[in-house]
């Protein structure tokens, strides 16, 4: 007993120390590691827990595939952290003391005697619950494995619906669209007034000051 | 083999709308745009496939499938009709709105159809388990839907705040239930409430999720103090995804809280009773007096909404199977007039207006003397005016309260009545009294006319003949919880 005990403090305190670590880093990136470091420590106490399974589960997919998109996403966004911690000592009071509050009632409900349940007994060595859980979800639970298949589709679908649109700076042209353009889609003819000559007739100027405008002008173009 | 057999035939109605939605994305594809009504029509027939397999599926008696999973029986059916029902009036109403608008698309209707599987599974849900994979496919298609107008900003805000606020609902609910699977050890409904029976005990934990499920329960109704998210996401959203929110989701969130709390939870009658008052009491005086001060007419009825939903918990509160018979009248009227007066909003709409503001409605009643009588109709309805149906849905549903023994908040829900029905009765004000801001021609497909006139007239006619409604929502009621 005292080896695996060993094993769950070890893995335990890098779970924590890795969580800890995910929320109080500044850089993203590291948060994401460590972030990746909790789930493999969390696998390894399922394991302990004999629950391979799921376990293996939760290397391969969230760690192999859900963190390693995640990583993308975060180094390629510029997330401005400090931007996002702003306020974040103003509002630390009172979130503090509704997060205790909270703490203390579920503490108080959950804690110790309702959920002490009598020791499992040990399951034969050849026991596989991968068998088990698949036995189970193609039978018991196949309408709500089903249901969650459809929902993944809805995902699918709804994330295409969302984000799938035509590229501005496609060049590409639509023909049918061109030939149906009419001359009002294009050309925009208005009715105005015609525009008056200016007040000051230019012939009062003398030959001079014209060329002194004029020289003004050039120079400052040239500048 | 036999079993799954006898499953798939259970489940028709459901395997219907799946096969089909899959259909029409994928014939949408090959669908040149101006032959693109042809997935309109498809999504319809669907529908109508969809209720005849429930009609002639129904059997009077309570039908298991799937290994306990999926229950079948009088109350599901007549509320899985609703819905389809529901779903192809709105339909209809909302074909022009979405053709001018650009958002004509074969996801469009793939999505619904989507959402109402999600619905019918909810509806048919007698596992924890499954109530929540249909929520969760209802909600993800909502989301979507809100957010399908993709360059309006509003709706993109809207979308945000109900996609997240949503999934803190749905984590509340799954929390509360893994309190109750933790406590029972089991998902399924009816054996909940056998092991809560028999062990007859009270611990803490129970209530603690049975807090955590009503509070997921009443942000999914809307009902005060979880109601933040209504009126941003009605205005917000484009007017035919509101009719959709606003309207036949109500029914399935209904039916959840039927299989949760009357079926599952009964033994804790008394404690879901008082948590289902506060809220029903707040509701109520929170949605009519808010809805005063608005002058957006979507928003006003989300405000609407909230009080409607306080009307209902009376009905669930009182915990009998006359309260639930009462609700789901209340419900169903609820829904027809949902869909009359969003209905009427998409009618007054056209291409770059909409008709979203009070003004708007300014002296209809000179530009069309028939529009402006149905939304008449509905308004008084909605205000439960006699003989419209609101007034008969709120009678009855007060009336299972006093019953139950709630005096003072029956007195209270009848003053709040009181002072809602200003805000209904200023909107008949604008129609009649008022001149019209603009003059511009009303024009709606016939099929839309025919149908609004139909809805509206239906609120007035239920009123005068409510019983028929009552005696099959009573028979549901009492025939699926024994």
């Amino acid at each position: 007993m005292i080896f695996t005990d060993i094993i769950f403090y070890t893995l335990a305190t890098i779970l924590l120390f890795a969580a800890i670590r995910v929320i109080t880093t500044r850089n993203p990136v590291v948060a994401a590691l460590h972030l990746v470091l909790a789930f493999f420590t969390a696998a390894g106490i399922w394991l302990l827990l004999e629950a391979e399974f799921l376990a293996i589960a939760l290397v391969l997919v969230y760690v192999g595939a859900v963190m390693v998109l995640f990583l993308f996403v975060v180094m390629m966004l510029d997330i401005n952290l400090d931007k996002l911690r702003e306020g974040f000592w103003d509002y630390l009071p009172m979130a503090g003391i509704i997060g205790l509050l909270m703490a203390v009632e579920m503490v108080m409900v959950l804690g110790g005697k309702f959920f002490i349940s009598a020791k499992m007994p040990p399951k034969p060595a050849d026991y596989s619950n991968t068998a088990e859980l698949g036995r189970v979800l193609y039978s018991d639970y196949l309408l709500p494995f089903e249901l969650a298949s459809v929902v993944l589709l809805v995902a699918i679908v709804a994330a295409i619906v969302l984000t799938l649109r035509d590229r501005k700076e496609s060049k590409s042209m639509n023909a049918a669209d061109q030939v149906l353009v009419k001359k009002a889609d294009r050309l925009r003819i208005i009715s105005m007034p015609s525009e008056q000559m200016p007040a000051e007739p230019i012939s009062t100027r003398s030959a001079e000051q014209t060329n002194e405008l004029v020289n003004k002008h050039v120079n400052k173009e040239t500048k | 083999m036999e079993s799954i057999q006898a499953d798939l035939i259970t489940v028709l109605p459901e395997l219907t709308v799946l096969s089909m939605a899959m259909f029409i994305l994928l014939a949408d594809l090959f669908l040149k745009p101006s032959n693109r009504v042809l997935v309109y029509v498809l999504a319809q027939m669907t529908l109508f496939v969809a209720a005849y397999f429930t009609i002639s599926t129904h059997v009077p008696t309570v039908g298991y499938a799937f290994t306990g999973m999926f229950v079948d029986d009088p109350l599901a059916d007549v509320l899985k009709l609703m819905i389809v029902l529901g779903t192809a009036m709105m339909f209809v109403y909302t074909r022009q709105y979405m053709q001018l608008r650009g958002m004509f698309r074969g996801e469009y209707y793939a999505l619904v159809l989507f959402s109402v599987l999600g619905m019918m599974v909810m509806v048919s849900g007698q596992s924890m388990l499954t109530i929540y994979m249909g929520l969760e496919l209802l909600s993800l298609c909502l989301y979507s839907l809100v957010a399908l107008d993709r360059d309006n900003a509003k709706s993109s805000e809207a979308a945000m705040k109900y996609f997240v606020l949503g999934a803190l609902a749905s984590g509340m609910l799954l929390y509360g239930m893994s309190m109750i699977y933790g406590m029972t050890g089991s998902l399924n409904i009816a054996e909940i409430g056998n092991v809560l029976q028999e062990s007859n005990t009270k611990n803490p934990v129970l209530i603690l999720g049975l807090v955590f499920i009503v509070a997921g329960l009443a942000f999914k109704f809307g009902a005060v103090p979880f109601q933040m998210w209504v009126p941003d996401v009605y205005q917000g959203a484009p007017t035919s995804i509101t009719m959709l929110i606003g309207s036949v989701p109500k029914l399935a969130a209904f039916a959840i809280a039927i299989r949760l709390l009357a079926q599952g939870l009964y033994p804790l009658t008394a404690d879901w009773q008082d948590m289902l008052l506060m809220m029903a009491v707040l509701s109520i005086a929170i949605g009519n007096l808010t809805a005063i001060a608005q002058t957006n007419l979507k928003r006003m009825l989300a405000y609407s909404t909230i009080s409607h939903v306080g009307f209902l918990l009376f009905g669930l509160m009182s915990g009998s199977l006359n309260g639930y018979a009462s609700s789901m009248f209340y419900i169903s009227a609820y829904v027809l007039m949902t869909l009359a007066g969003f209905g009427m909003i998409l009618m007054l709409s056209r291409k770059g207006f909409e008709a979203e503001n009070l003004d708007d409605l300014k002296g209809l009643n000179q530009r069309s003397p028939w529009a402006a009588f149905l939304m008449l109709i509905t308004m008084f309805s909605m205000a439960g005016v006699p003989p419209t149906i609101g007034f008969y849905a709120k009678f009855t549903v007060l009336q299972a309260a006093l019953q139950a023994g709630f005096l003072w908040a029956v007195v209270f829900a009848v003053l709040m009545a009181a002072v809602g029905a200003f805000y209904y009765l200023r909107i008949v004000k604008l129609m009649y009294f008022d001149a019209p801001q603009e003059n511009a021609m009303i024009s709606a497909p016939a099929d839309m006319k025919l149908v609004l006139s139909v809805n509206a007239i239906a609120l007035l006619a239920l009123g005068l003949m409510p019983q028929t409604l009552m005696q099959i929502c009573g028979v549901a009621i009492g025939a699926s919880l024994q």
